[in-house]
């Protein structure tokens, strides 16, 4: 077995006397008798280093039932972008991956730092003020923005677009049990969001909750999200794809008063959903009502530069049950990674990621349209990701799709195809990384399995 | 002292005293890093790919900086952070142990990082016989049933808990009169916040002169509109509660549940389990007990495990053994729902996973063992120096006090968690937990040897024989010293763009 305590024995005996007990069990003395687990725990005795990496790499290969690794074509809120090297050499060096959250600032300013340029780049995607540190992953963000909204406004309600990604809206239904929220769906026309006419409506909600580009890769139109909220007094809450505000404008331009996002395509490989990254960001009159860490610009003692968490009484240490958000851990390295991989894409590169996803997007989706029976979900615009009914069924797609070395996508539930049967719509997504032969041998064989 | 201790990181090398610049500061403009694929395909317009309505007049400015610069920025951040990696860390509360290396190696397998979470389960068979073995695995060490890998950190496992509860107590058609959650006031500051986002009422219950929770105060809180209390065993003074099995039954006999915060777990694996308490609802702190490095913040995950009469409401979908040998996904009947994007911070989980595979169960207990001590040893060899306010055998931590020290000669907790800092050491947890005056709050982990114990030991009794003037100059030899935190507050600068 491996052993990562160093004592030797003669050191745990002279510890031992040293506080005066004769055995190491004398140590649990005050755990009761009852209590005591008996024969010790039912769990395997432990393995070298080398035997762990065998067992590791048997389940990893589980995972390649072909021995090569599929090409990528799903989406859905997580895609296979170039992971740059640096991410790797730098972001994950050791110093930023066993550091602990920075009480101690004096001592941590090489993370509070990277947080600070982090904070600073995604309020320019998204055209904020504020961003915090991090939370989990895109759908904890989205329950925060909620959450702030129902706080800042005193009213219970929220209208959530069909268009946010399903799986954050489940989450988002899974913690309104707790808070009381009370969520209500806005349907989709045409592949957008159809929000009500003004005269529809009686009790105003806090937040209108859209994704731009939406769930089945549509451009929203968010000046009109925004007059709708606005209107109503109700906060606009963007759940934003931080690629495509490479090439779009941002949320923040259209008036959206928090912006979330997750954070998976800058820095971190598909990783099976984790960990990935929430970005929250909001305008400068709502920062006291920010969940999680914030790091702020100060100066030592010495007048030199540094950074610090500030604002700290919002947080749930000091504010207890009344502070803004419960989180206290993060995804702290995660946009550390992400800060990397933006500084390494720069002002060009990023815009050039945006336009590239798009140029395959449309060749891929013109492709796919071409084949016989295939019909598009929606006409509206999309940019990296974009819906189609197939003339069968899509899981059945996937599964034969993959025989032919592809991940063709996403299977997309009955909500979003009106009276047609379920599950025979697939949400198909093109990263940078697409090359024409891949594009082009994809549709060949989609459209061999189709026939 | 005689041998020199692996933990001490005086000798960290620095290169100076300056402000690291920022990234935008080394930025100039055209400058760039970044390539792209050959791709062949047609280089259609932005404008003929998205209206004009929806584009951006400019492109984004984030930075414009050459690799090697982008890679000098960062090393040299890098070189301006404590980390575990370079010495000892006894946060309190936080088990801030060594990460075993294999544990990364691990989670890096592209078998594992290059697996998109909707792939069909013919696809993940790996991933998901990964998971389940996890989940059984935390379950036979904490004594439960059934567990959820989907809460990617300690606070969000809380609220995964009490969402739990509100399900239980709504099926049992008490979901109404069901109002108010028990936490010590020992507890940690997630406990009430988590509370209130899962739509109850806090009650605290006092600790008794011992340190533990005071029974018959709790008695007199208990009624048939509790849900149920939250309690972290050993506590946050690092004490056992010895009365769990009467607490137990308290709470049970009024209907409620019993959730135990995993934040300690370290001190009692392989000792005792929190099913055999009599808990109903249990996280972990994989970032904690099982070795995921904290990434100066996170990702951590935060599993919850309960007993057989919660397991229906379960957040879904849970991987699942179908049978045949194969792995499938699987709904819990009565699920909350999800809890995450996807299937929780998964690559924490193999992590996890592999150091698990490689302590054992021995091992794991052996970690408990020596856990507890290390900081045994420590608080006897501190007596002198320092109150220790709570002087009986402690479990994983404990909490010492300034506040003698404060009286006498004016040195503050904060002034030892400086000096510490100093002397090569990063701090303790200072003030916390709230009931203890100037507390200063030790854990230093299993994997710290007697030699860096007794170098840390001296170092502190050191800084409690000093006095509070040169105390209060500290830190000295970091990259930075103390901080105008107030200014930071005051003046709010959040971002580069806000201080031009």
């Amino acid at each position: 077995m491996s052993d990562f305590t160093p004592h030797t024995d003669a050191e745990v005996a002279e510890m031992l006397a040293a506080i005066g007990l004769s055995s190491v069990e004398e140590l649990f003395s005050a755990v009761p008798e009852a209590l005591r687990l008996a024969g010790g725990l039912d769990v395997a005795a432990g393995l070298s280093e080398a035997d762990v990496g065998e067992r590791v790499a048997e389940v990893a290969g589980a995972n390649r039932p072909t021995g090569r690794q599929l090409v990528c074509f799903a989406g859905g809120g997580a895609y296979e972008h170039d992971v740059p090297a640096v991410v790797r050499r730098v972001a994950f060096r050791s110093e930023f991956v066993t550091a602990y959250t920075p009480y101690q600032p004096e001592v941590a300013q090489g993370v509070l730092q990277a947080l600070f340029e982090y904070q600073t780049v995604v309020c320019r995607l998204f055209g904020m003020d504020v961003a915090n540190a991090s939370l989990y992953d895109g759908a904890s963000a989205c329950v925060e923005a909620v959450n702030l909204a129902v706080a800042a406004t005193g009213r219970p309600t929220v209208w959530v677009s069909q268009g946010v990604n399903p799986r954050w809206r489940s989450v988002l239904s899974t913690f309104a049990a707790g808070t009381g929220h009370h969520l209500v769906d806005v349907g989709l026309a045409d592949g957008v969001t159809a929000w009500p006419a003004d005269h529809e409506t009686s009790a105003p909600p806090a937040a209108l909750v859209v994704q731009y580009p939406n769930y089945l890769g549509c451009i929203e139109d968010l000046a009109a999200a925004a007059g709708a909220a606005h209107r109503r007094g109700a906060l606009l809450v963007v759940a934003a794809d931080p690629v495509a505000t490479g090439l779009l404008r941002s949320p923040g331009e259209h008036g959206a008063d928090v912006v979330v996002g997750e954070g998976q395509p800058f820095g971190t490989p598909l990783s099976f959903g984790g960990p990935y990254l929430g970005m929250f960001a909001c305008t400068r009159d709502l920062v006291r009502r920010l969940p999680g860490r914030l790091v702020g610009e100060t100066v030592d003692v010495d007048g030199r530069r540094a950074y610090v968490t500030t604002l700290r009484t919002r947080e749930q240490d000091i504010r207890r049950e009344k502070a803004s958000s419960n989180v206290c851990t993060n995804q702290t390295l995660i946009a550390v990674a992400c800060i990397v991989h933006l500084a390494w894409l720069g002002t060009a590169g990023l815009r050039e990621m945006a336009l590239r996803c798009a140029r395959g997007t449309r060749y891929t989706r013109d492709a796919v349209l071409a084949i016989d029976g295939v019909e598009p979900v929606a006409s509206a615009p999309v940019l990296r990701e974009f819906a189609v009914r197939l003339p069968v069924p899509a899981e059945v797609v996937v599964e034969r799709m993959a025989d032919e070395g592809f991940l063709a996508g996403i299977p997309l539930g009955g909500e979003y195809l009106g009276d047609s049967p379920d599950g025979d719509s697939l949400l198909v997504a093109v990263t940078e990384r697409r090359t024409r032969a891949e594009i082009d041998a994809y549709v060949t064989a989609l459209a061999k399995v189709l026939s | 002292m005689s041998a020199a201790a692996g933990g001490k990181a005086t000798s960290a090398p620095l290169m100076g005293r300056d402000a690291e610049p920022t990234l935008f500061e080394l930025s100039s403009p055209g400058r760039r890093a970044a390539s792209f694929r050959h791709t062949d395909l047609p280089e259609w317009a932005s404008a003929d790919l998205v209206g004009p309505e929806h584009l951006r007049a400019e492109p984004t400015p984030v930075a414009e900086i050459s690799e090697r610069d982008l890679v000098a920025h960062f090393t040299r951040l890098s070189a301006r952070q404590y980390s575990v990696d370079l010495g000892a860390y006894p946060l309190g509360s936080c088990t801030m142990k060594y990460n075993p290396k294999l544990c990364d190696e691990a989670a890096s397998l592209p078998g594992l990082t290059d697996v998109h979470p909707a792939a069909p389960v013919s696809l993940i068979q790996g991933w998901l016989e990964l998971l389940v073995d996890l989940d059984e695995t935390l379950c036979r060490i904490t004594g439960m049933h059934a567990a959820t890998l989907q809460p990617p950190a300690g606070a969000a496992g809380e609220l995964t808990g009490l969402l739990l509860m509100r399900a239980w107590h709504g099926s049992q058609g008490e979901g109404e009169t069901r109002r108010r959650v028990i936490i010590p006031d020992s507890a940690h500051g997630t406990n009430p916040a988590s509370v209130t986002l899962g739509g109850y009422e806090v009650t605290t219950v006092v600790s008794d002169e011992r340190g533990c929770v005071d029974v018959a105060a709790l008695r007199r809180c208990l009624d048939t509109d509790v849900a149920g209390i939250m309690l972290t065993n050993p506590n946050t003074l690092g004490l056992f509660e010895e009365d769990i099995a009467e607490i137990a039954s308290a709470v049970h006999e009024v209907g409620g549940l019993l959730y135990y915060d995993g934040a300690n777990l370290n001190a009692i694996l392989g000792v005792t389990r929190p099913g055999d308490m009599g808990f109903d609802i249990v996280h972990m702190n994989l970032h904690k007990t099982f070795a995921v490095p904290h990434g100066g913040g996170g990702p951590g995950a935060g599993p919850v495990a309960v007993s057989a009469r919660l397991a229906p409401f379960l957040p879904g979908p849970r991987p699942s053994r179908l049978g045949d040998g194969r792995f499938g996904w699987d709904w819990p009947e009565q699920s909350i729902g999800r809890v995450h994007s996807w299937h929780g911070n998964a690559l924490a989980l193999a992590r996890a996973w592999s150091y698990i595979l490689a302590n054992g169960g021995d091992g794991l207990r052996r970690v408990a063992e020596m856990a507890v001590l290390n900081a045994n040893w420590l608080r006897h060899r501190l007596r002198d120096a320092y109150d220790i306010p709570y002087d009986r055998p402690n479990m994983h931590e404990f909490v010492a006090s300034a506040a003698g020290l404060r009286r006498r000669c004016g040195l503050r907790a904060a002034d030892v968690a400086k000096r510490l800092l100093e002397e090569g050491f990063h701090a303790p947890t200072v003030y916390f937990p709230l009931i203890v005056d100037e507390a200063l709050m030790i854990e230093p982990t299993e994997t710290e040897s007697l030699q860096t114990l007794e170098a840390m030991a001296e170092a502190l009794i050191t800084i409690a024989a000093g006095t509070a003037d040169d105390a209060h100059e500290a830190p000295r030899t970091t990259p930075v010293r103390r901080l105008d935190e107030a200014r930071g507050a005051r003046q709010l600068i959040p971002t580069w763009d806000a201080r031009l």
